[in-house]
């Protein structure tokens, strides 16, 4: 299999792979297997798991709404600026997540510019409560999904959405019928990623939406505060996060995003 | 074949040789202002010596270091935290006590006057987690004053709890008296009685691979003008 | 009521300024090599493209966004919906335009019987042939009842042997239509076959239009010459003779004055290794630059004072053996040379 491939491209790869595996094999070995069950299906656990999975896809399902449009508006729309709105847009990409969460909190915190009215008109206030865990994860996951979405519009023939005018298509339907048809399995991979991201993101959740069991508690939270006490359930913790995530991203992958190409 | 020789290359890079004259110390957040104005006393006194500083939440420090993290010196927020390296290091001493005192934004909105304001539903409350000592702490204080607290968040560290209150996230908090005294007027102390039930001992060690400069640090802690500094940030001094 | 465009369009270094007539029921073929423009026309008429005025039966169609003007476009490589089959696609447009569900999609499939392809109504663009995607194409075009039909190559994707048969049938549909039809091809044999008149495109402006036949006899063109196969000149008539402008005197069966075009086809002129005796009219020393064998003849282009293409039988070919660079004599009778006057769009 190896033999007709060039070493120089084959022994960094493997180096590489070895890289990305390696530390998932330590936490298998150092897994405390004789205590597993019990751990697994304490209720910390599932709770941090279950809050996990709902705020994950909450936040994906955010970031589509929102991300979308905003990907159509950078591949087609006519914008002023567009490179430098296309910047802005990638921004939460570098930023450490927790700067994130503060900076989400000088908006939309209890006396955040944005937050305030929320608080004073609809009594919304959105730190310490499960849908600043989603929007905290959104803040963060929608690079993802508007990266993928926009080239894959980029990509897009543009003539069909000519095509569509001709027939008397208005931008709207042509964008739900024929452009977003076309680009679905961009869509699908953004959106994976942007749910991956999602799952795994701590900085700016713990920093906008704080840490409460059954609350705000995610697994990567639950994974932090139980190493610095007890490294064996963070071990389980993480075990299950890396189960879950490996196991909904392969069935998705085989089902939409291989087909992609 | 590669991947170690790269690794070790990385290590090697990022973590400075001990050479005796710079002190790596690790510190309790709650550390943060007194042992930062230490730090530029001692090398005032001691020519040549440098001190830099890892400052974090003891529990997590202390994990760094029984992974062999490349400290001198280690000063903790509880005898816990210090007990979980008790292999590493020399002979811990209490160095400072704190306490625990409720923190409210500047001007206090919500008009937060004892402890017994943290069992209210409508209050915005932010502790530390228990698994952290001014977690512990508060979980000690609350049971001395048998009140049931009702958190809305339960934050890593002290800093992470003074953050929320700075910012006005929250009505009320626990942390301790020194970071109140080192948020400045942004925040607002109450004291309280059951404070005298939790008092938190400090400790510090040398690690038993520490230079001779880890060793001398330490004695600059609790030496006068340690006590001094510590006193007047609001530390009680044995 | 009919159709007329002044298209302007001014793009980088290229320049369209072209005026377009078109009757109810005509089809018209915009014609010319790449690069003259024949594209941006269509994309102008369809409003794609911004640039100049259209009116339509009398209503002016300048300012009006693309999905308000009643077009049907074909597209070159017909950009059938991918993701829909044949059936949405024809119902798209009525959809798109008001048209109930269940309505849209009874019509798009009497659109598909129209085209005889009711079996592949639920064959996605990708299941279809060449042939099936351009009906499927042209019946999405036609399903919105369009007063304006563009088809933009319309056979250009379709090999040799389907095209006969799907020019045909287009050539059946556009009859039907009652419509204004403009397409635009670079092939002379469909442009003759599907449009009642054909407008020639050069560098963004018409150089020539008229009814097949006409183009077909007097070309006023190189390029136009070139596509019908004959031998054309410029020159200024005397009575019986006409001096070339580039050279040459020729001698003619139609007496005329003035600047006219010379046309006369390649089997006129004979070819001969000496000058012949008697020496006829038109008789000019000339040198083979090239042979192309076609189907029953063989084509000689030969340079000379005029250079001529010459038709020649496969025997002559034998008696002449001809190479590139011989010398010989071109023989041309006058009574197969057309002369008239240079006018109107030829002119330039």
């Amino acid at each position: 299999m190896i033999r007709d491939r060039p070493l120089v491209l084959v022994l960094p790869a493997l180096a590489g792979l070895a890289f990305l595996v390696v530390p998932l094999l330590g936490l298998l070995v150092r897994a405390p297997w004789a205590e597993l069950p019990a751990r697994l299906f304490s209720a910390e656990v599932g709770n941090a798991l279950r809050l996990s999975l709902v705020c994950a896809s909450l936040a994906t399902a955010l970031c589509l709404v929102l991300g979308v449009p905003l990907a159509w508006l950078l591949a087609r729309g006519d914008v002023p600026g567009r490179g430098l709105l296309r910047a802005l847009v990638t921004v939460p990409l570098v930023l450490p997540p927790v700067v994130g969460g503060v900076a989400l909190l000088l908006v939309l915190g209890r006396r955040g510019l944005v937050g305030q009215h929320l608080e004073a008109w609809f009594g919304v206030s959105l730190p310490f409560t499960t849908a600043g865990v989603v929007v905290a994860e959104a803040f963060v996951a929608m690079p993802f999904l508007v990266i993928a979405v926009e080239g894959a519009l980029r990509a897009a023939d543009p003539r069909y959405e000519e095509a569509a005018a001709t027939l008397g298509a208005s931008r709207w339907l042509t964008f739900r019928r024929v452009t977003l048809p076309s680009v679905a399995p961009g869509v699908v991979a953004g959106a994976v990623l942007c749910w991956a991201r999602a799952l795994g993101e701590f900085g700016a959740t713990i920093t906008f939406a704080g840490n409460f069991p059954g609350e705000t508690t995610t697994m990567p939270l639950a994974v932090y505060l139980a190493l610095e006490t007890d490294p064996d359930a963070a071990i389980v913790l993480s075990l299950v996060l890396l189960l879950v995530s490996v196991g909904v991203l392969a069935g998705l992958r085989d089902r939409w995003v291989g087909g992609a190409g | 074949m590669l991947a170690p020789v790269l690794a070790a290359a990385l290590v090697g890079a990022c973590s400075s040789a001990p050479d005796g004259t710079t002190v790596t110390v690790y510190a309790a957040a709650s550390l943060t202002e007194v042992f930062t104005g230490l730090g530029a006393d001692f090398q005032a006194a001691n020519p040549g010596a440098r001190v830099s500083f890892n400052f974090g939440g003891s529990s997590a420090l202390a994990q760094q270091i029984g992974q062999g993290a490349p400290a001198d010196v280690f000063a903790s927020a509880s005898p816990a935290t210090m007990e979980q390296v008790a292999a590493e290091v020399d002979r811990p001493v209490t160095f400072a006590r704190n306490r625990l005192e409720i923190a409210v934004p500047g001007g206090n909105p919500a008009g937060v006057t004892g402890l017994a304001d943290f069992g209210r539903a409508e209050a915005r409350i932010a502790l530390c987690a228990e698994r952290v000592p001014c977690g512990a702490a508060a979980g000690e204080v609350f049971r001395a004053a048998g009140i049931t607290p009702r958190p809305d968040t339960l934050e890593q560290d002290v800093k992470a709890v003074l953050t929320k209150v700075r910012l006005g996230e929250v009505d009320a908090a626990l942390v301790y008296r020194t970071d109140v005294r080192a948020a400045g007027g942004e925040v607002e102390g109450i004291g309280f009685a059951e404070a005298e039930r939790a008092v938190n001992d400090y400790p510090i060690a040398p690690l038993k691979r520490a230079s001779p400069r880890g060793r001398q640090f330490v004695d600059f802690v609790v030496s006068q003008a340690g006590r001094a500094a510590l006193t007047a940030a609001g530390f009680d001094v044995p | 009521m009919s159709l007329r465009a002044e298209l302007r369009v001014v793009r980088d270094r290229f320049r369209l300024d072209v005026d377009l007539d078109v009757a109810p029921g005509e089809v018209v073929a915009l014609l010319g090599p790449n690069g003259a423009g024949k594209t941006t026309a269509l994309r102008a008429l369809a409003g794609l493209t911004p640039g100049g005025r259209v009116r339509v039966d009398g209503a002016a169609w300048d300012g009006l966004p693309v999905r308000r003007r009643p077009v049907g476009v074909v597209f070159q490589d017909y950009l059938l919906f991918p993701t829909m089959s044949a059936l949405e696609n024809v119902a798209f447009g009525l959809r798109a335009r008001g048209v109930r569900r269940a309505a849209a999609r009874a019509e798009a499939a009497r659109w598909l019987e129209r085209v005889g392809l009711a079996a592949h109504a639920e064959s996605r663009p990708r299941a279809l042939s060449g042939g099936q995607a351009q009906r499927v194409a042209l019946a999405r075009a036609l399903a919105t009842g369009p007063r304006l039909l563009l088809l933009d190559e319309p056979l250009a994707a379709l090999d040799a042997g389907t095209r006969v048969h799907v020019r045909a049938e287009l050539s059946r549909h556009l009859g039907e239509f009652t419509g204004h039809t403009v397409l635009v091809t670079h092939d002379p044999l469909d442009a003759m076959v599907l449009a009642d008149r054909l407008v020639i495109l050069e560098r963004g402006r018409v150089v020539q239009e008229g009814t097949p036949a006409e183009v077909a006899r007097t070309p006023r063109t190189d390029y136009v010459a070139h596509l019908v196969g004959l031998n054309l000149y410029r020159g200024v008539a005397e009575g019986g003779t006409v001096r070339l402008d580039g050279g040459g005197v020729l001698t003619v069966a139609e007496p005329a004055d003035g600047p006219v075009h010379v046309a006369f086809p390649p089997a006129a002129v004979s070819l001969f290794p000496q000058a012949p005796a008697g020496s006829p009219r038109n008789t000019w020393p000339v040198t083979v630059a090239g042979v192309e064998q076609h189907a029953h003849t063989t084509r000689v282009r030969l340079d000379g004072a005029p250079p001529v293409l010459a038709d020649i039988t496969t025997a002559t070919l034998a008696d002449l053996r001809l190479r590139p660079g011989d010398a010989l004599w071109a023989v041309l009778k006058a009574t197969e040379v057309r002369t008239y006057p240079i006018t109107g769009a030829g002119g330039g």
